[in-house]
């Protein structure tokens, strides 16, 4: 049995992971819930905005920290585009076409990084990367602490301007009642294509957190994929709360599954929620779509 | 040309085609190579085949249709090396397990009423799962993956000359053709459609939704289970990202949604495409990705633009001359 | 034929059937009327095994079909059409029809046979290799009816067919479901299209608040004036003696 101590920092450390899963899979559910497009090319998304953090850092010295509205703002316009250009004109048919449209973007990307970045690891190393805090039984990385606060505030400020801004209502407009929305006089296309936006730029700010502990390939993506969806589904899909939830639960049970079931059999939390989930309960912890 | 003269020149044309390359004798020049490109296509087509027939013919689309490939490989070669099955029996048992394990996943996933879009990300979840376990438990040998012992006999389903694997794909290919044609012309491929359609409908006309979904999973996880089987033979190696690696089930996909979903030739031509493109991707540039990036953008405008592939195309253009 | 008793079906807090009660005679046509939200799609459904009914009992051709799913029914001889029309929109309408016809025989020559035979009945034989998504609503109408048609039913519950149609069309569909019935085939049919239902109907129920509150011959309900009034609206009883 492992000590109690070895519990509390791998619970710790799931925590501080999921908090970046909850950055990851606030826009995917965000995504769900005003679009109801399940938006698979979210890893390769994620992906393409941590080179971007990558590059910025390596050709200008910018802390990825200090890029993060940059490759935000730059998440946003790419989404816009994306949706306004690609998604949004295909999206006329079943939901499964549109799965199909962004699993074919998600080709695209992943072999374009593939093809114009070449397939090699890369991180970015910044001074304070390699220190550590105590906290209580465990020695953090100052990384992932700083990324945990960052993304705790992000999924804050979004909840309000979601919330309370004219744009976040239109949002919420649109989400609920398309046609009623129309009628309103708001712009739904232009609201899609902003959600989208959003969702991507939330990916932004993600890459920027995650990549001074992590490292960007072409197949960085990957990893992501499952576990976004298994955190809005476990959540509910579009619930703001689930997602945040969903995060945390994931990230624990990916630590903890890996101190526990060792580190190959320990993968298997996450695909193993996600079928459990759809199959027992598909609404979700919080969601109400029956 | 009739549709039966084309599919006979097509089959003479495929029969013949090794004989262009194979041995001293060859008519062409030998080359093994180009046997094994030819016994490539085939067998992805094959593989787009069983995609089809579920993703295509019935509407259900999946992301992890390398579930059932993976199973298969790992069922025949662990009978096999670890328990000296014969595996020409493993082969049976393994597309016995693929049927197996379609319809136990369509029995839990239909009953609850998952489709569309859930059904895609719970079989990508199931194929996931299934990777975790051939790394983790003991029987599969872990990440080290299992080993054929090379015994290049007819009899332990072994070749020497890859022309024998040509024509063994060759087989499976017409085969899965074969199903393909039957699904068009029966009472159960006609239910499916139907079910692709409009499931309220199908219902109201009797058919039993979930029961002939379930008979689908199976029959289609049963085909790739097949190809399974023929890989690990072919290869003598696998391990579980080769087993259960989402790239397959994307290929599979790819072959059949490129080529025509639902439509009987849909997946060779798919498979045609994708192996030819990728041969001269290959040969004009050595950065790696290209060839899928095509693949990506023509899925994009096929599910856009083109929603029965290029098997479509051709039938848009014999009707217009 | 039919026998529903005390079918109640809620949907959260809504009560959408309250104890429907009513029966359909065998070789009958019955209309069901009532004003919009009155239950009557819902009460289809429920027949037809597309809900489960709360409480209640559903006894269809000597047996009991309560909880029965859709198929199950279908293949005993119920079989509903939709009000929304729920074509196989890529298949041809011959394969719509065929689709049908299978119900009956696995075997495809004689499926074919039958659903051709049955698609030019409806009307549809210039149509037969048409997608069904290019056919305008009135072939989507004929085309649903067919479809169900081409299973051999006992007894046919049509939700609204002629809704969206101009007066001929009209006229050929009531022609075309008197035919129906008198080939031995039972009707019951949801319609407001008031003057159908005077032609066409031996006997109607009137459904209101997810009640049967009235039922009798089409002349008899028309001069309920106190029913009709109250259930359908101001006017109604008026329109529908004109009819």
């Amino acid at each position: 049995m492992l000590s109690p101590d070895i519990l509390l920092a791998g619970t710790i450390n799931g925590l501080l992971t999921g908090a970046i899963y909850v950055l990851v899979a606030v826009g995917l559910t965000l995504i769900y819930g005003v679009l109801h497009i399940i938006n698979f090319a979210h890893g390769s998304l994620l992906m393409l905005a941590m080179y971007a953090a990558f590059f910025l850092w390596r050709s200008t010295g910018i802390d990825p920290y200090l890029a993060l509205p940059l490759v935000a703002a730059g998440g946003f316009a790419l989404g816009y585009v994306l949706y306004r250009c690609v998604i949004g004109r295909l999206s006329r048919g079943k939901d499964e076409n549109i799965l199909l449209v962004t699993l074919g973007l998600a080709i695209v990307i992943e072999n374009a990084a593939l093809f114009f970045f070449g397939g090699d690891t890369r991180t970015v190393e910044v001074s304070w990367a390699a220190e550590t805090v105590e906290v209580g039984p465990a020695f953090l990385p100052l990384a992932k602490l700083v990324s945990f606060a960052a993304a705790l505030a992000l999924c804050a400020a979004l909840g309000l301007y979601i919330a309370r801004s004219d744009t976040g209502k239109a949002i919420r407009a649109v989400a609920r009642e398309r046609q009623g929305a129309r009628l309103v006089g708001i712009d739904v296309e232009a609201t899609f294509a902003i959600s989208y936006g959003i969702g991507i730029a939330c990916l932004g700010a993600a890459a920027c957190l995650l990549i001074p502990s992590f490292y960007v390939a072409p197949t960085s993506g990957h990893a992501f994929v499952l576990v976004a969806f298994t955190i809005v589904v476990l959540g509910g899909m579009g619930s703001f709360l689930g997602a945040l939830v969903g995060g945390f639960v994931v990230g624990v049970t990916e630590s903890l599954g890996g101190l526990l079931l060792g580190e190959s059999l320990g993968q298997i939390g996450i695909p193993l929620i996600f079928i459990l989930i759809l199959l027992l309960r598909p609404a979700g912890l919080f969601g109400s779509r029956a | 040309m009739s549709a039966r003269a084309a599919t006979a020149a097509l089959l003479a044309a495929a029969l013949v085609y090794p004989l262009l390359f194979f041995g001293d004798g060859a008519w062409l020049v030998r080359s093994n190579y180009a046997i094994d490109v030819g016994m490539l296509a085939l067998f992805a087509a094959f593989l787009g085949q069983s995609w089809n027939v579920a993703g295509g013919f019935a509407g259900l689309t999946s992301f992890g249709h390398v579930l059932f490939f993976g199973t298969g490989a790992y069922c025949s070669t662990i009978l096999h090396v670890g328990h000296g099955v014969n595996p020409w029996f493993g082969w049976v048992a393994a597309t016995t397990a693929g049927a197996a394990l379609g319809a136990a996943v369509g029995h839990l996933t239909f009953r609850v009423g998952l489709r569309g879009s859930y059904f895609a990300l719970i079989t990508l979840a199931f194929a996931e799962t299934f990777r975790v376990l051939a790394n983790s438990v003991g029987f599969t040998r872990g990440g080290l993956g299992i080993l054929i012992p090379l015994d290049q006999r007819a009899a332990a389903l072994q070749f020497h000359d890859p022309i024998w694997f040509y024509y063994l794909a060759l087989a499976l290919c017409a085969s899965g053709l074969a199903i393909a044609w039957w699904l068009t012309r029966s009472r159960f491929g006609t239910y499916l459609a139907a079910i692709r359609e409009n499931e309220d409908a199908a219902r109201a006309l009797g058919i039993d939704v979930v029961r002939q979904k379930v008979r689908c999973l199976a029959l289609s996880g049963a085909m790739a289970a097949a190809g399974g089987t023929f890989y690990a033979q072919k290869y003598l190696y696998i391990d579980p990202s080769i087993a259960f690696g989402v790239d397959r089930s994307v290929e599979m996909l790819l072959v059949a949604m490129i080529g025509g979903a639902g439509t009987v030739f849909g997946p060779l031509v798919g498979a045609g495409a994708v192996v030819a493109l990728g041969e001269a991707t290959r040969a004009l540039s050595d950065a790696r990705g290209l060839g899928l990036i095509l693949y990506g953008l023509l899925l994009v405008a096929i599910v856009g633009f083109l929603p029965n592939g290029l098997v479509g195309l051709v039938r848009a253009a014999r009707r217009d001359a | 034929m039919l026998e529903a008793r005390g079918v109640t079906k809620s949907f959260g807090g809504l009560l959408a059937l309250d104890g429907a009660t009513l029966t359909v005679s065998d070789g009958a046509i019955v209309a069901l009327i009532g004003p919009n939200g009155a239950g009557k799609t819902t009460l289809f459904a429920t027949l037809a095994g597309f809900l489960e009914p709360d409480s209640g009992t559903i006894g269809f051709a000597g047996g009991d079909v309560t909880g029965l799913p859709p198929h199950a029914i279908a293949e005993r001889g119920m079989v509903r059409t939709f009000q929304i029309t729920q074509p196989f929109a890529r298949l041809s309408v011959l394969e719509n029809v065929v689709v049908g016809a299978y119900l009956r025989t696995p075997h495809r020559g004689e499926a074919m046979e039958r659903a051709a035979a049955v698609a030019r009945r409806l009307g549809l034989g210039d149509r037969l290799n048409a997608t069904a998504a290019s056919l305008t609503v009135a072939g989507r109408k004929r085309l649903e009816l067919a479809r169900a048609l081409a299973t051999r039913p006992k007894l046919l519950l049509l939700d609204e067919v002629m809704a969206g149609l101009n007066p001929t069309e009209i006229g050929e569909i009531v022609a075309i479901v008197r035919r129906i019935r008198d080939d031995g085939v039972t009707i019951f049919l949801i319609e407001h299209v008031m003057q159908a239902v005077m032609s066409l109907a031996e006997r109607v129920h009137v459904i209101a608040g997810g009640r049967i509150i009235a039922e009798g011959t089409p002349a008899a309900i028309a001069s309920d004036a106190a029913v009709v009034e109250a259930y359908l609206g101001r006017g109604a009883a008026r329109r529908m003696l004109h009819a």
